[in-house]
């Protein structure tokens, strides 16, 4: 994310974001974005915070999809011994009418020693209750997914502070290599570490409990493919397959691949130009521009074709698509002209 | 006027279906096999007339004016079932939905027919259901299924039926029947039925409908202005989106008013979500539609594939000398000159490669773009 992106972001939320780590109870809480792990980590440090001062707090949870009307009111109204109350609220991206309907009026008529926690995962749903929560002052948590690898460094940097323990820095990259691609699972890998090891953990650390696991998608096949890299190709293929990655998107990711190389190699003209054209991003057109200095016309023909034959091969016409996908790549990665 | 007058070149044919509805007990199960558009389901349906005629004499059968044949031929008779799918395949639910009604006895006409049209598009658990109620089927039941060939059918269908082997029809009878049913101008109607390869269906839509002429003639001039890999691959992805939009464009406005037609028929509420006992029927609808247009893209994707070929056949035949009829005739110059730069044995490899890609989008679940794009640059 560019920096600009991210300031004006900021200008827009006003003031009361707050982050998962720092979110404190309040009696209107939004928590906000897709990321479903950090979501959790938010409600659950709510919870432990109520029960720090209440401890028989009383958990009401409530799907606003699933929601009649008059149960929010219901869970919220005083009980006998007057104790603290947490009311959960899930869905709320696919809240229904009636949801809409109570949790505006509770807005504007909180109830003390109450604290109402309102997920919502993206989209555009239920709008106009969460621009009025917002302008309500209530804290919100945004909780988007951490899509930079730098993003997930810091974040296992943080799993390591909040637990007074500390990695290296080639260790925590390491790590976000090897099991980076779900934020559940790279937590997991952290609490791990945290709980077997003792002292600062190092990438030889790392080494030992993840190595030889490489996060390894479809497109990083194809790149290589496409770069002439035979080797890397077939070991990321590898890794790939061993990490779920499915024969057919492989197949589609080079066929993708190939595509936009096939297209911008024989056209001329600026990449603005050729963008319009064939309908692309301009830097599209210069990174396929820049996969497809090495190639002839004959070896895109070869490897266009080789890909179609691979994919009706994974899709059932030969015994092993593993070793379809295999020469495929092959094929492609010995065709190139490697660059310098 | 008879119900035989709408099939063009079959004269063995229909002699060998008249004497079977003059017959007392004809055969209980039958097989038209015969290329696409030679009029396998129109014969089908004439024999079913014939069958159901309602003259009094046996050899006057099939007399195409009675209340009986006009039913038939309308697709409205009571006693004949029609089974065509617009899907891929046929689910084994509607066949045996379909050997439920074969049980049934003929309420007006002397039998109860059921013409499978598809039977090619049936899989080979679904065909083996169908196994044992067209080997033994209730006396007054008989059973038409069509295929492009009997090696489309299982073998264990295919020894329980009688063939009928339609051919393909003559391009002159084609013209003239075109010019005869269809009002179409004699020239119009000529041309229609060479580029068709006397395909009757294509042949009909050519003469009338000038977006599809304009159509052909771009899918045909292709390989004319293929000259790099990256024009192959523009080339293949317009192709794939014209066939995705003919079908788009054809069933946007059917698929709304469907999904309208089964709210209202449901009952279902106009505002709000709908109950999940609705929501599961409505999908099933969503399903089926989209089956259909995977169904209706395949097509065009062959169609045009078909027309292409003719291109490379025509090339072929110059190379060769042969001297036969070109198909298309009026690019005659074009054809002349790129035979002249290619080699007969390279023409040979880029008809397999077409022949290859169709086989693969009309039998696997292969990627269209991709199977268009392999066969794009293997036209270079």
């Amino acid at each position: 994310m560019t920096p600009a992106a991210g300031s004006t972001r900021a200008t827009r939320t006003a003031g009361n974001v707050v982050s998962w780590r720092a979110i404190e109870p309040a009696p209107v809480v939004l928590i906000t974005g897709g990321e479903e792990f950090l979501a959790i980590r938010a409600m659950e440090r709510i919870r432990h915070q109520l029960r720090q001062t209440e401890p028989d707090v009383e958990r009401t949870s409530l799907d606003a999809s699933e929601y009649a009307a008059g149960q929010l009111e219901l869970a919220a109204s005083p009980s006998l011994f007057g104790e603290a109350k947490l009311i959960e609220v899930s869905g709320l991206s696919s809240m229904n009418e009636d949801f809409l309907t109570d949790a505006t009026t509770y807005l504007s008529s909180t109830v003390p020693d109450v604290t109402v926690v309102l997920h919502h995962d993206g989209g555009a749903r239920g709008k106009k209750l969460l621009d009025a929560i917002k302008a309500g002052g209530a804290p919100v948590v945004e909780c988007q997914p951490l899509k930079k690898d730098a993003e997930k460094v810091e974040f296992v940097n943080r799993e390591f502070r909040d637990a007074r323990r500390s990695i290296e820095p080639g260790g925590a990259q390491a790590l976000v290599a090897a099991v980076g691609s779900s934020l559940s699972e790279l937590a997991a890998a952290c609490s791990q570490l945290l709980s077997d090891t003792e002292g600062t953990v190092g990438p030889d650390v790392v080494e030992r409990y993840y190595g030889g696991r490489v996060e390894a998608t479809a497109f990083k096949v194809a790149d290589a493919a496409l770069a002439g890299r035979g080797s890397l190709a077939l070991s990321t293929l590898r890794h790939a397959l061993a990490t779920g990655v499915d024969p057919v998107p492989l197949v589609a990711a080079l066929a993708m691949k190939l595509r936009t190389v096939a297209k911008v190699a024989g056209a001329r003209g600026s990449s603005a130009q050729l963008a319009r054209e064939f309908g692309m991003a301009p830097w599209q057109v210069d990174n396929a521009k820049r996969d497809g200095s090495g190639w002839t016309p004959e070896a895109l023909t070869r490897a266009v074709r080789v890909t179609a034959d691979a994919d009706v091969q994974v899709k059932g016409a030969a015994r092993d698509p593993v070793y379809a996908l295999e020469r495929a790549v092959t094929i492609i990665a010995t065709s190139v002209n490697r660059r310098p | 006027m008879s119900v035989w007058d709408d099939l063009p070149g079959q004269s063995a044919v229909i002699e060998q279906l008249r004497s079977a509805a003059e017959a007392e007990r004809p055969t209980h199960a039958w097989l038209f096999t015969g290329p696409p558009g030679s009029g396998r389901s129109n014969a089908a349906r004439a024999f079913a007339a014939a069958l159901q005629c309602e003259q009094d004499r046996p050899e006057d059968r099939g007399c195409g004016t009675c209340h009986a044949c006009h039913t038939v031929l309308a697709g409205t008779h009571g006693d004949v079932t029609n089974v065509a799918t617009e899907k891929v395949t046929i689910s084994i639910a509607e066949v045996r939905e379909l050997i439920t009604r074969a049980q049934d006895r003929p309420s007006s006409g002397r039998w109860r027919v059921i013409i499978v049209e598809d039977a090619d598009r049936m899989a080979e658990r679904t065909t083996n259901v169908l196994l044992k109620a067209i080997e033994e089927p209730p006396p007054r039941t008989i059973w038409i299924l069509c295929a492009p060939s009997p090696a489309d059918v299982m073998v264990t269908i295919r020894s329980r039926c009688r063939p009928v082997s339609l051919r393909i029809p003559p391009a002159e009878d084609v013209a003239e029947l075109l010019v005869r049913r269809d009002g179409a101008t004699p020239e119009a109607a000529g041309y229609a039925a060479r580029v068709s390869q006397s395909h009757i269906g294509v042949a009909r839509r050519l003469a009338h409908d000038e977006e599809a002429r304009e159509r052909r003639s771009r899918v045909v001039s292709l390989p004319l202005n293929l000259h790099s890999v990256s024009e192959a691959v523009v080339a293949a992805g317009r192709l794939h989106d014209l066939a995705n939009d003919d079908a788009k464009s054809s069933s946007e406005r059917r698929n709304a008013a469907e999904r309208e037609q089964l709210l209202t028929a449901l009952g279902a509420p106009e505002t709000g979500k709908l109950p999940a006992s609705m929501r599961s029927q409505v999908k099933q609808l969503e399903e089926d539609q989209k089956r259909r247009a995977k169904r209706a893209v395949t097509d065009a994707l062959d169609r045009a594939m078909i027309d292409l070929t003719t291109f490379f056949r025509d090339v072929l035949t110059l190379q060769m000398g042969t001297s036969s009829e070109l198909i298309n005739e009026q690019i005659r110059a074009e054809l002349e000159q790129y035979a002249s730069n290619t080699t007969a044995e390279s023409t040979l490899k880029r008809l397999d490669a077409i022949g290859e890609t169709r086989q693969r989008l009309a039998t696997t679940n292969a990627a269209p773009l991709l199977a268009l794009e392999s066969m794009a640059v293997s036209l270079l």
